[in-house]
């Protein structure tokens, strides 16, 4: 019996996988091949990636086609697969995959996704069975002592935030409280999340119970964009699965700990990426942002002690857990420990997921990872950290990456999205869409953003046409500030950061065509 | 949409905390849209205003107060796909279809809408069909979509 290993995550089903899965079927009679759908390893340029395995290896085939089948069977009953279309050989030692520091995504793509016994063989489970041995103080320990930060953007202490949650118990023993995770991946430039719910979801579900018995939650919801059906389907049947064999539920391994999962859709709002627009989306409400304090971490899902994380935060806890705080804390720079999970997009050669510690530079990525433009033409401008993050010039493309490098450049590293364009991009139309965004996507609590976005583009026409661009620069950069300084969230409040970037950087964009 | 099918609906999911999303989402997946004699039954249910239940199917761009196209045919805006000629696709798409966002095509077979990421930015121009997620797509493939969905009706 051949193993064939055919991915079904979105990106590999988004170019043919599903039909070569059929085509493979068809065409099985003869030799004996069994089908393991399994997840992408996040290559995303090679994909649909077929693996084969073979006398004890596993051999990949990037870019296959329905076409290739018959060839890749002939290749199955001879032993020779080199001279293959599209041979890679082993993926692992791939100079893309060789020098990662694979954490978060050491499990993605090797097994099928929904199979719990190939989730424990990769060390599945073992950072909960740890954890169920914890006090609640010694696994918020664990985490603060890893140095991790919230993945989500924002990069808050997650130790921290645990511990306002688990402390909230001091004065009310009782009070219902809550796992939320922020699965609203809506950054353009960014699919960690929906590569962590497609291929390895179980590690999410594991971090969530974690996270639960740190805290003292026995309720979790996972708060997943709708634009990701496939990652929809894949969680609940993972966590009726989960169920099943006990890691959620009444009795958690025999814990006599209980923790209750359930996964929400939201109904495409950005803006319910924002921590309390999504608790407001979760309660039935408009997507409105709320005024903190009080802090979700004491006030949070319907008034009660909430963690918020991100899906990446979630499933770093359970490598945290399994592997030790100090394991964690060896990767990384200064303040920022840990892996960051880099997603090279746009305009590029070899888009894909790059787990490496915290520290390397936008350069190496985009030029050793992604080798240049996918067009051809030299790279101009690399937004870094989605719709609300800065374009950055050749200038800064050495700029070591870890939160507070990007902080002094006025730039951030955000989720890790990055998305590159090459010299036919035109900045001040980056700058307009920027605004524009913003305006289609406030949720229209705070004025300057509701107000500013809509003002913004029109000022940004105006400039772009030559109507008294001088002045009219003026009154936008006047804008950026109040946006910056006036809105209630980071949505109006760094729409500006694209925006003063374009204008700082590619000035010469800004002139009449 | 008949008054009980919709009771029958906010009947299954009104337990849980924070409902009114699952029951739009269960409306729209059956009917296409959410009807308005929907709101103001799902606002007595709930003991809500027919003002909140409106302002929530306002406010998220999936709601629909009307039916549209038997598919709906989602292409992506954001950056990542503008980095790779996704206006393009977008104008090609608005003048072979002759339709603006939001439209829905004279035999009722195609709502064009945009939409701000798909999560496949790696393999960009992408566009959403239904709940199929197409990469990679230039204006011969965007026809070739097209083609196929119109067949397969």
């Amino acid at each position: 019996m051949t193993k064939i290993y055919i991915p079904q995550d979105t990106v590999s089903c988004a170019l043919g996988a599903d039909a070569i899965a059929v085509a493979l079927a068809d065409a099985n009679k003869s030799v004996d091949v069994e089908i393991v759908r399994n997840g992408s390893r996040g290559l995303f340029w090679l994909e649909p990636l077929v693996e084969v395995e073979h006398n004890g290896k596993r051999i990949a085939i990037g870019e296959f086609s329905g076409s290739d089948v018959t060839s890749l069977l002939d290749a199955v009953s001879t032993g020779k697969f080199e001279s293959l279309k599209g041979y890679l050989g082993d993926i692992e030692q791939h100079d893309y995959m060789r020098d990662q520091d694979r954490l978060t995504f050491a499990r993605a793509g090797i097994a099928d996704p929904l199979c719990i016994d190939s989730y424990r063989a990769l060390n599945g489970f073992k950072g909960l069975e740890r954890a169920l041995a914890l006090s609640p103080q010694a696994i918020v320990d664990e985490v603060r002592e890893a140095g991790l930060r919230g993945r989500g953007g924002a990069a808050f202490p997650t130790g921290i935030k645990w511990q306002t949650v688990l402390d909230t118990s001091l004065e009310a023993p009782e009070i219902q409280k809550y796992i939320v995770c922020n699965a609203d991946e809506g950054d353009s430039g960014t699919f960690a999340d929906r590569l962590v719910m497609e291929a390895d979801p179980y590690q999410l579900i594991e971090g969530m119970v974690i996270a639960g018995l740190a805290v003292g939650a026995t309720r979790g919801y996972i708060y997943l964009r709708s634009e990701y059906p496939k990652a929809h389907r894949l969680l609940d049947a993972a966590i009726e699965r989960a169920e099943q064999a006990n890691y959620l539920g009444a009795d958690i391994l025999g814990s006599g700990k209980c923790f209750d999962l359930e996964v929400r859709l939201g109904a495409g709002a950005y803006i319910c990426g924002e921590e309390t627009s999504l608790l407001n989306s979760l309660e039935g409400k408009r997507g409105v942002v709320r005024a903190k304090p009080p802090l979700p971490a004491i006030e949070g899902f319907l008034g009660k002690p909430t963690v918020v994380n991100n899906v990446l935060t979630l499933a770093a806890v359970s490598s945290i857990l399994c592997d030790g705080a100090d394991a964690y804390k060896n990767f990384g720079m200064g303040r920022s420990r840990g892996t960051l999970a880099f997603q090279l997009a746009g305009n590029i050669k070899r888009g894909g997921l790059v787990e490496l510690a915290f520290g390397t530079t936008l350069r190496e990525l985009v030029e050793g990872y992604g080798g240049g433009t996918h067009s051809g033409k030299p790279m101009r401008a690399i937004q870094v950290g989605g719709p609300l993050g800065a374009y950055l010039p050749e200038s800064q493309w050495d700029t070591p990456l870890d939160y507070e490098s990007f902080a002094a450049i006025k730039a951030m590293v955000g989720h890790g999205g990055i998305v590159v364009f090459d010299d036919t991009v035109d900045m001040s139309k980056q700058a307009r869409f920027a605004m524009e965004f913003c305006a289609v996507e406030s949720c229209g609590k705070c004025t300057p953003c509701r107000i500013g976005s809509v003002r913004g583009v029109e000022v940004i026409d105006k400039i772009r046409t030559g109507t008294e661009p001088d002045n009219n620069m003026v009154l936008l950069k006047d804008l950026c500030d109040t946006m910056e300084f006036g809105s209630l969230c980071a949505m109006g409040g760094m729409t500006p950061f694209p925006v003063r970037s374009a204008i700082e950087h590619f000035a010469d964009d800004f002139s009449k065509k | 949409m008949s008054t009980e099918t919709i009771e029958a609906i906010v009947d299954r999911l009104s337990h849980k905390e924070g409902p009114l999303l699952p029951i739009l989402h269960a409306i729209q997946a059956q009917q296409g849209f959410i009807p308005s004699d929907a709101v103001g039954l799902i606002g007595k249910k709930l003991n809500l205003s027919r003002a909140e239940v409106h302002g929530v199917v306002s406010f998220y761009h999936d709601f629909k107060t009307e039916s549209g196209g038997v598919n709906t045919v989602q292409i992506c805006r954001a950056e990542a796909c503008q980095s790779v000629g996704s206006e393009l696709l977008e104008e090609h798409a608005k003048a072979s279809l002759k339709l603006d966002w939001g439209e829905t095509s004279d035999d009722g077979q195609i709502t064009l809408e945009p939409v701000y990421c798909l999560g496949n930015c790696a393999c960009s121009p992408s566009v959403r069909i239904n709940d199929d997620i197409y990469a990679k797509v230039d204006a011969a493939r965007f026809d070739e979509l097209v083609t196929q969905i119109r067949k397969n009706n």
